[in-house]
């Protein structure tokens, strides 16, 4: 992207976005005053009350604090992309899909009810489809935008089995409501289940290990993008979720260790794979990774010290992430690279970027005064506090925050002040809507490094009370807490940061070194998908042969030992065979369809077997006048004489049957006498059980005084089940209209 | 006779099974007309037999006095042979104008839409 | 086929056919008949007509395309069921009129259920010869 060049970039796809969302950032942040007071505020419009679905929006703390950081975040990225994007063929559509995304990030956040929560998860997965994929004529970025699909789609799918079985365990879908009862979920059988089904979906959502791969390749989205969905917010939702349910989920060892092992396993690997990057948008990605590790890690407990560190490092990691993926865009779009080891000595041509860049760096390395300071403190309080493991915790934590010192100093000092390079020539500084966004997030953390009660009164503390309730107040926000161990482990992290980023080409090295030789889980999925692909392709060839003969054995094997294995398990034996009161009639026309049905198998003559099944036909409708059902007769026999009158036109003009020896097929020969045989025992059983008749005799008692009609077959049909007999005579017309279409068509257009 | 008719069905259902495993679409074609004739026999018989009293009210009276034959299954299997006519002339039809088409009736080889694999 | 006699009794029979199912059509609410059967009766007389004469002449005879009719049956079935909410009842409930009813006899009765009746007559009459003759008209 040239920016150099002078593109008109105030159009209405660029602006509009912009406005949508700065309007909603002031809707949510008139809010503040009522959240911070301790209220909560409920929307319901019922949709499906018989199934518990309820448009219903819940702002608490929790959801407000996202709901601000999702729109004003969003304005900012916006305003950054009309210039940034200002020219491009699809700014439009770019524009409509992040606007969509933020919509959907908003509801998402907003939900009260699960089953909402739900759509407006897969919503942000699908819109993160299209913005990832948006540079859609690179392969890298189709595969990325796949392989982040169907992660999240997985997990998706997972949540929304959890959701359904929180639903029919709490016997509500409303989440402010399941988070009123407390131990409905922790003491229910079920809570395994719904635990790692949630957990699935948060996990897949936000990347975490082993599920972390797709995020850094979802870095092939523009740059707005990354800042904005992959570090600031939708990666955040499986965090909110995590925040949301805790109340009702957490407080168990599965919660605690699940979350603890996740959390610091990605979080520490993260930071090593952040050092590895070379180029700056990666090196990023890979920090957005640790930061989730993070946020894992402290929501698995349930201390003040934790929740409330695990609110402020969301709000401080936001702020710093989106302000550091924009100064990248910025050099990408000034300079034409991003690669750590050409950027040098742009902090004279471009300062206003490298002073917003630096204070946001200062802060993602918890430098004081900034607010990431107060954040990382609070994060050492809580894990020194609280965590069954402080040690290790705490260790965890030590390395990732070094090792964010020296990210921090690769991003931010490194391209603009270092003299280990060659500077670059001819940068100039970006244009001012780029500019807005990095330099408003940078100073606010540092505002609120300084004023951090301001902060906290306004979104930490309501956020804090949402996921664990008043019980324990949140921990005040503070940048002196006086001389304690987490003071010393912040001087042990700057130095042991220092000493990183001295040595940070080495280390590259080495870890590249490292890592090229190990299996990753990029080709995994690789090998994963290929498996997937193949895998089905045998199964389709194998059951879809394309061979009529093959797809019928199937169905009827299917159904014979279906049916036949029901009969042996659930009854006992063959019915006792009784032959009272059979007069000679019946069994004549016994015979005779007999006869019919066994000329028709044997002959190789078609009007031998045309012959054979009027029998069979004549034979069914003397049944009926036997058994006294006259109108069943006459119709069966009328429609007897039209099949053999179209079977005599059709069959003239196709040639004769094949010659058959009786026996060729045994196996097919097999599976009819089974199901004969064990349609014969049905029908059996059937007869000989008792019978309900209270509807024949509700039709015999009210054919004649209610529908006035002596023949009762004939009033069940035009009467009592009209509406079924309509239907019918539909069926009728239709098949005769089909076979008009068909003899209509010509037979010559079907040659290929 | 209940005995009696289902051995028959039994014996109807085999044979047009194995009609319809057959290659040639005339013989499956068969297989589909005894199968609905087996079809429509059990569902009368499932109502059971009454031999010589039609489901008819007697003049003069609001409802059958003397047990008469169920009615019920009498109306589904009435409604079912048309159904099953139009059904049978769909089937016929298509496999004629699939012999235009294709010029053989062995399913084997019609195979249009799932062709076989080089 | 060219027999005199088969063309002459074709014709004839056609005749008692129509109107024997016209008879079975009527009196298919207390006796044995109906719609179904009526259909069908007239539809055989109708391919015997057309088996001797040709579907030319059978369609002649007929004066209405086949599928036409079927189709205007099924309209005269839906209106018959739809007559029902004109008195305030669900969709296919009876309505009776008896003409001329005294306290032993009903008189004559005239109603929304015969002319569904009428209906699933000529759905089958329409459909059934439509098939025939198409098949007939193609081989």
């Amino acid at each position: 992207m040239d920016t150099s060049t002078p593109t008109r970039w105030i159009t209405p796809a660029g602006l509009i976005p912009v406005a949508i969302a700065g309007s909603l950032f002031v809707w949510f942040a008139q809010m503040i005053p009522v959240i911070a007071a301790g209220d909560t505020l409920r929307f319901l419009w019922e949709w499906v009350p018989s199934l518990g679905v309820n448009f219903s929006f819940y702002i608490d703390g929790l959801s407000l604090t996202f709901a601000l950081l999702i729109t004003g975040i969003g304005a900012l990225v916006m305003l950054y992309s009309a210039r940034y994007l200002a020219g491009h063929v699809h700014q439009a559509r770019f524009s409509l899909f992040l606007t969509s995304f933020m919509l959907s990030m908003i509801g998402l956040v907003l939900s009260d009810n699960l089953l909402i929560l739900f759509v407006f998860w897969e919503l942000t997965t699908i819109t993160s489809y299209l913005l990832i994929g948006f540079n859609h004529d690179t392969l890298k970025a189709r595969r990325s935008a796949l392989q982040a699909l169907m992660m999240t789609g997985v997990g998706g799918l997972a949540l929304l089995a959890g959701i359904i079985l929180i639903g029919t365990t709490a016997g509500t879908f409303e989440m402010s409501q399941i988070n009123q009862m407390p131990g409905v979920l922790t003491q229910s059988v079920m809570y395994l289940p719904i635990l790692m089904l949630v957990l699935a979906g948060a996990f897949t959502k936000s990347a975490q290990m082993p599920f972390h791969f797709w995020l850094p390749n979802a870095m092939a989205a523009p740059t707005p993008v990354s800042a904005y969905l992959h570090s600031a917010t939708m990666v955040k939702a499986g965090i909110y979720l995590l925040a949301r349910t805790h109340p009702s989920l957490s407080g168990t060892d599965v919660w605690l260790w699940t979350l603890t092992i996740a959390g610091a396993v990605t979080m520490v690997f993260a930071s090593i794979m952040a050092l590895r990057q070379t180029d700056l948008k990666l090196a990023l990605a890979y920090t957005t990774l640790m930061a989730l590790g993070a946020l894992t890690l402290l929501l698995g407990n349930e201390s003040g010290y934790t929740i409330t560190a695990a609110a402020t490092f969301l709000i401080v990691h936001s702020l710093y992430k989106a302000a550091l993926f924009l100064v990248v865009g910025i050099m990408d779009a000034q300079t034409g690279t991003r690669d750590a080891d050409k950027l040098f000595g742009m902090g004279k041509a471009m300062p206003i970027t490298a002073i917003a860049a630096g204070i946001a760096a200062l802060s993602m390395a918890g430098f004081p005064p900034f607010l990431g300071f107060i954040g990382k403190e609070l994060k050492y309080a809580g894990a020194i506090a609280v965590a069954s493991e402080p040690i290790i915790v705490a260790g965890a934590f030590l390395i990732a925050s070094a090792l964010m010192v020296a990210i921090a100093g690769i991003v931010s000092f490194r391209p603009f002040w270092s003299k280990s390079g060659t500077p670059i020539a001819g940068v100039k500084e970006a244009p001012w809507p780029m500019l807005v966004g990095p330099v408003v997030l940078a100073s606010m953390g540092a505002f609120f490094g300084i004023f951090p009660d301001v902060l906290a009164n306004s979104l930490v503390n309501p956020t804090v009370a949402a996921i664990i309730g008043n019980a324990e107040p949140a921990k005040e926000l503070k940048l002196w807490a006086g001389v304690n161990l987490p003071l010393f482990l912040s001087i042990a992290t700057f130095m042991l940061g220092f000493t990183l980023y001295y040595y940070k080409i080495q280390i590259r090295t080495a870890l590249i070194r490292m890592t090229t030789a190990a299996p990753s889980f990029d080709n995994g999925w690789d090998t994963l998908m290929a498996g997937i692909a193949s895998g089905s392709k045998a199964l389709t060839r194998m059951i879809q042969t394309g061979v009529l003969r093959q797809y019928m054995f199937v169905t009827f094997a299917t159904a014979l030992v279906a049916m036949g294995a029901t009969l042996f398990i659930r009854t006992t034996g063959i019915p006792s065979v009784g032959w009272p009161d059979i007069e000679l009639w019946d069994w004549l026309v016994f015979l005779l369809v007999l006869l019919g049905a066994g000329l028709t198998v044997v002959t190789n003559s078609r009007i031998t077997a045309i012959a054979g099944l009027g029998v069979v036909g004549i034979g069914m409708a003397m049944i009926f006048i036997l058994f006294s059902a006259p109108d069943v007769a006459i119709t069966q026999l009328l429609v007897e004489t039209l099949v053999v009158v179209l079977f005599a036109a059709a069959a003239l003009k196709l040639p004769e049957l094949d010659k058959e020896r009786l026996g060729a097929r045994p196996l097919d020969a097999l599976i009819a006498l089974g199901f004969g045989v064990v349609t014969t025992i049905i029908v059996m059983k059937v007869t000989a059980g008792p019978i309900d008749r209270e509807l024949t005799t509700f039709f015999e008692t009210a054919s004649w005084p209610e529908a006035f009609g002596q023949n009762i077959v004939n009033v069940i049909l035009v009467d009592f089940r009209a509406l079924d007999t309509f239907g019918e005579i539909a069926v009728v017309l239709i098949a005769a209209i089909s076979i008009f279409a068909l003899l209509k068509s010509k037979p010559e257009e079907d040659k290929p | 006779m209940e005995q009696l008719l289902s051995l028959l069905i039994g014996v109807l259902v085999a044979a047009s099974v194995y009609l319809m495993l057959a290659r040639n679409l005339l013989r499956f074609l068969f297989g589909l007309i005894l199968l609905s004739n087996a079809a429509n026999l059990t569902i009368f018989v499932a109502g059971r037999l009454t031999p010589g009293a039609p489901s008819i009210v007697p003049d003069g009276v609001d409802a059958p006095i003397d047990v008469v034959a169920n009615a019920l299954p009498q109306a589904l299997v009435l409604t079912a042979i048309v159904i099953g006519f139009g059904l049978f002339a769909f089937a016929l039809i298509l496999a004629f104008r699939a012999y235009q088409s294709l010029g053989t009736l062995n399913t084997d080889e019609m195979r249009v839409a799932e062709p076989k694999e080089q | 086929m060219n027999s005199v006699i088969l063309i002459a009794g074709a014709r004839l029979q056609a005749v008692l056919l129509l109107v024997f199912s016209a008879y079975m059509l009527l009196r298919g609410h207390n006796a044995p008949g109906g719609g179904f059967i009526g259909g069908l009766i007239a539809a055989t007389g109708f391919v015997v007509y057309a088996i001797a004469c040709g579907t030319q002449d059978a369609r002649k005879a007929l004066r209405f395309d086949p599928g036409s009719i079927a189709g205007a049956g099924l309209g005269i079935a839906l209106f018959a069921g739809v007559m029902a909410v004109f008195w305030g009842d669900a969709f296919f409930t009876g309505q009776w009129l008896f003409i001329g009813a005294t306290e032993d006899s009903k008189g004559l009765p005239l109603s929304s259920v015969l002319i569904f009746d009428i209906g699933v007559y000529l759905v089958v009459l329409g459909a059934v010869l439509s098939i025939t003759f198409s098949l007939e008209e193609a081989v």
